[in-house]
Parts: structure tokens; sequence; C-alpha cells
């Protein structure tokens, strides 16, 4: 009947948290706004097809965003295809022995492993081993290995989320394992693990580290012309422009993170769209 | 002491010392059965005791659970399903199974669950696809209401109409029998009176094995009821007779509501 005095400790609680999730926030706003100030007047559609220059004003992102592209699309290619294929073994197949739970307690780690490691592992097995150089596809191959395990886990959880009885309607129609998981499992899962693919992809996107340590090039006047050839990308175009001294060159820098936040963006929305899409049906 | 049953002509099933494990728990003790070929055998019991093994085993479902096995012999058609080189997925097109809860394919259309069997293994053939889909529709009493909507997701009728096309899903691959595991237990009245007509008009061709808790509804779709206990088939006679005048103490108890 009587007030008992927790619902003042419950209103403090609630206003401490929304405190802890505000100031990120406006620490964030503050960042960005920094960043179009300063940028938002140098981007210009000469800044997005224009060579780099010596001189700020003259110089652009063309080779670093084309590279980007490239490089996305290459890492997405032996990722994507890679983890779906693991993260199916590992939940349909994999049964419960110690070798698979050994798997996923190595992958779970993975997907925390810092990624100057995956650098450093890529510039011994790609560009030294392999031999494929300071190449896009060394890059690609190196981000690939950095994403597996973030769309592995993923996957999985999208495929554990197929109800069990769907599969059991399948083998009772006298479908095998496969045919059930290709034809009704995998479409099930497919939003879950395209939407977990994306975002490991964006995560790609903004990785900086990996790619110096396997030796990008950070001054490049030429397009990519092939999976062989070497590259720069959006980030290291960005670190080199801010670790200049001169101020013209750090506006450059805040435009081409403009550019950057703007693909994340893309691929962020796209992958909040299909969770959409697909979320109303099941 | 396992039931012992006079043999009988021509059965669909014929079961003798079957006993299933779940890991190291013995849940079947020797079922000794021979269910008849044609009409409806409802299965009853305490939760717990069985049934849904039993049927299980009847189209090798029970094996798909890991660490399950069984011993013991299930003839079909003069040979035991459990021999190695029977198919399960083949025997399983003989021996269709609807679930309790309803289990149409969410990402399917109407027409697509209909002809899902057939498309999950390969065996569509396209041309007659519209006349199977309208033949196992009917057959499941659902076709009038669907007819116009056969492009819609299956997910998206009530669950009443959803067993009905699962119903309609297992026909489509022209099974011997239907084996059905509580199949209204997740419905309401109305929808469960309409899947008792359905069954009373496929018992003229299909074998149909019927688990349920009802004992009403076993009394009323079935033409012979097995009362099992702890994992024995402790009496199995005509519908009339377990109800009417059951042999077994245990059976009379638990059809008199004493237990169960
Ligand atoms: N997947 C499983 N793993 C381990 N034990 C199981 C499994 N399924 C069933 N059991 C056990 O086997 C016994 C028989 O279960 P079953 O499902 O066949 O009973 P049932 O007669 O169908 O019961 P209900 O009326 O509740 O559906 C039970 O003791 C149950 O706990
Ligand atoms: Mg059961």
């Amino acid at each position: 009947m009587y007030r008992t005095g927790v619902e003042k400790w419950e209103k403090a609680f609630i206003g401490l948290c929304l405190f802890a999730v505000l100031v990120p926030l406006a620490m964030l706003f503050v960042l960005l706004a920094d960043v179009v100030m300063d940028g938002a007047g140098r981007l210009t559609w000469s800044f997005l097809t224009s060579l780099p220059s010596r001189k700020a004003e003259l110089a652009g992102i063309k080779p670093a965003l084309v590279g980007s592209i490239y490089l996305i699309g290459l890492t997405g290619a032996f990722a994507v295809p890679v983890g779906i294929g693991a993260a199916i073994y590992l939940e349909e197949y994999g049964g419960d022995n110690w070798l698979t739970r050994l798997i996923e307690v190595n992958i779970a780690n993975l997907a925390g492993v810092p990624s100057i490691i995956y650098g450093l592992l890529g510039l011994e097995i790609f560009v030294r081993f392999a031999n494929f150089g300071q190449s896009l596809m060394s890059g690609a191959l190196t981000l690939a290995l950095l994403i597996l395990p973030i769309i592995i886990v993923a996957s999985r959880e999208a495929l554990a989320t197929v109800p069990n009885g769907l599969r059991e309607g399948c083998y009772a129609l006298g479908s095998t394992k496969w045919q059930a998981i290709r034809q009704v499992v995998v479409p099930m899962a497919l939003p879950g693990m395209l939407t977990g693919s994306i975002l490991a992809i964006s995560r790609a996107i903004g990785e900086t580290a990996p790619l110096i340590a396997i030796g990008a090039l950070t001054y490049v006047t030429f397009l990519p012309d092939g999976p062989m050839s070497p590259f720069t990308a959006l980030p290291i175009q960005i670190f080199n422009w801010v670790s200049r001294p001169q101020p013209e060159f750090v506006i450059n820098a805040a435009a081409g993170i403009m550019v950057l936040m703007a693909i994340l963006l893309m691929f962020n929305a796209l992958a909040i769209y299909l969770r959409q899409k697909y979320q109303r049906r099941s | 002491m396992p039931l012992r049953q006079s043999p009988i002509d021509n059965p669909q099933f014929s079961v003798s010392g079957l006993k299933a494990w779940y890991g190291k728990t013995l849940v079947l003790k020797g079922i000794e059965m021979q269910i008849p070929t044609g009409g409806v055998t409802a299965i009853i019991g305490p939760s717990g005791c069985g049934k849904s093994t039993f049927i299980r085993c009847l189209n090798r479902m029970h094996e798909i659970v890991p660490g399950a096995r069984v011993e013991g012999s299930i003839v079909l058609e003069g040979q035991d399903i459990n021999h190695p080189n029977v198919d399960p997925a083949r025997l399983r097109r003989k021996v269709g199974m609807v679930f309790q809860k309803p289990n149409p394919f969410p990402t399917m259309t109407i027409r697509e669950n209909v002809l899902a069997g057939l498309r999950l293994t390969k065996t569509s053939s396209k041309s007659n696809d519209a006349q199977i889909v309208e033949r196992a529709l009917r057959q499941a009493a659902l076709w009038d209401e669907v007819k116009d909507e056969l492009n819609k997701l299956g997910s998206g009728l009530s669950g009443g109409q959803q067993q009905r096309l699962c119903i309609a899903r297992a026909l489509a691959v022209d099974p011997d029998v239907i084996l059905m595991d509580e199949p209204c237990s997740a419905l309401d009245p109305i929808a469960t009176a309409r899947i008792e007509d359905l069954i009373h008009s496929l018992r003229e061709n299909y074998t149909i094995v019927i688990v349920t808790h009802n004992m009403q509804q076993a009394a009323r779709v079935s033409d012979r009821t097995a009362f099992f206990l702890m994992g024995e088939l402790i009496e199995f006679n005509d519908t009339d007779s377990i109800f009417t005048k059951p042999t077994k103490q245990q059976t009379d108890e638990y059809i008199t509501g004493k237990f169960g």
C-alpha cells in the first residue's frame, strides 16, 4: 500500500543507464560533426574521381575508393562461401565430439584476435609464402581470414534458429539430410547468414592495421588492373593524409572519412533492410 | 510378459521384440504387435509411456535422435525395415508422418508445401504438379479454403489449416501408411473435428496409426486401440472392446481415469 522507496532507486538506476548511453552517443556525434565541418567543403565530384597528388587541393581518392571496392568484393567472394559452408558443416553435420567442440572454442576465440595479428599472418602466408606480393589478392585473403570467424558464428546462430521440427518434416517426406539442408534449412537461415556476412564485410572495410602489415601502398596513382595488382584502400589513404603535417591534407582526410562512413552506413542499412524484410516470415 | 497376439492375415506392420533406447535408457521393452492393413489404429497411454517413440520406429525417425537405437524386427511388405539394405528415405515415402505441432515449411507457398516431398526428393515431374496439388488438398479437405491462394505462404494459414496442409503434404508423396503423433493437440475443438472427419475419410485408402491423449478421440476415430504403459504394450484390440470390456486391469484403470 505504501511506497517503500525502492522505486526511487529504480529510477536512479535507469537514469544512470540512460546517462551511460548518452555520453558515448554524444561523443560520437561531436566527432562526426567535427569531421563533417572539416570535410564537407572538400567533398566534390572531382575529389572522388581524382588521383592523389602532392598538392592537397588537387588530390582525390579514386585509387583508394576503387581499391576498397575491389578489396571488399574479393574478400566477400572468399569469406562468405567458406564461412557459410563451415557453419553448415559445424551446425548440421559436426555432431557433438571433442573435435567439433575444439573447433568451436577456437573459432569463438579467433573472432577476438587483434587484427594486426591477422595482418602479420597474411604477410607470412600470402605475401611471402604464396608469393602473391603486396597485391589485392593478399589483402583480400588476409581480410577474409579476419572476418571468417564472425561469418561462421553469425551463420551458425542463424542455422540454430531453424526449428528442428522442420528438419524432421523433411525427413518424414523422404528427403536426405542434404536435401533438407539445401531446400528448407538454408533458405530459412539465409537472411540471418547474409546479415551476418554483410556486417562482417563492413568491418573489413574499415580495417587498416592488417593492410599496413601486409604492406599495402600509401601513395598510388593508378587503378588496380587485376587481383595481383598493388593497391591502396580508403582507410590507408585516410591514414596517410592525417599523418601529413599540412592542415589541407587533414581536410582531405576528413572528406575521405565521410566517404568511408557513407559506405559503412550503406552496408549497415542493407543488413537492417534484409533483417526487416525477412523477419515477418517464420 | 509381452502380449502375444495370434497371427493375422496381411498385416501392414509385424512388430516383434521391438526395443528402443535413448542413449542408455530403454523406453520400449520388447513390443509384439501386428498392425492390420487399412483402417485406423489408435495408440493410447499415459505421458512418457513410449507412444511417440513407437510410431517413430515405424518409419525409422527414431534413429535421427543422437544416441537413439532399436533392436528387434518390424516387417513391412515382407521386409524388415531395419535391414541395412533398406533406405530410410524411401521407407519414409511409403510411411508418412504428421507431427504434433503443424510444421509447414515457412519459406514455401501453399503449393510448394504440398509439392515439397516431391521437390525435395527430385521426383516431381512438373507436368502433373497441378493435379497432384489439387488431389492432395482435396483429400486433406483444404482445397476449397485455399484454392485461390495457392501462392501465398503456408505459414499464413490458421493452425488447423496448417495441420491439414501438412496432411496434404504427406499424402502428395503417395504413401501407404500415415503416422500421426497427436495431430490435434495444438488445435481448437472445431479444427480437431475437421481433422477427425479427415482421418475418417482417409481410413478407406490408407493405414493410419494415430497417437492420442484423448480417449474420446480414440473412440471416435479408430477401429482398433493399443494401450501402452511404461514401454510395454498392455492390450491391443477392437476399439469397442478396449473401451467397453478391457481384459487387463491396467487398461481398465487407465480408461476409467484412475491414473494417467
Ligand atoms: N529425445 C529424447 N532423449 C531422451 N529421452 C527421450 C527422448 N524422447 C523421449 N524420451 C524419453 O522416452 C520416454 C518415452 O517418450 P515418448 O516421447 O515416446 O513418450 P510418449 O508416450 O509419446 O509421451 P507423451 O504422451 O508425453 O508424448 C520418456 O520417458 C521420455 O522421457
Ligand atoms: Mg508423444
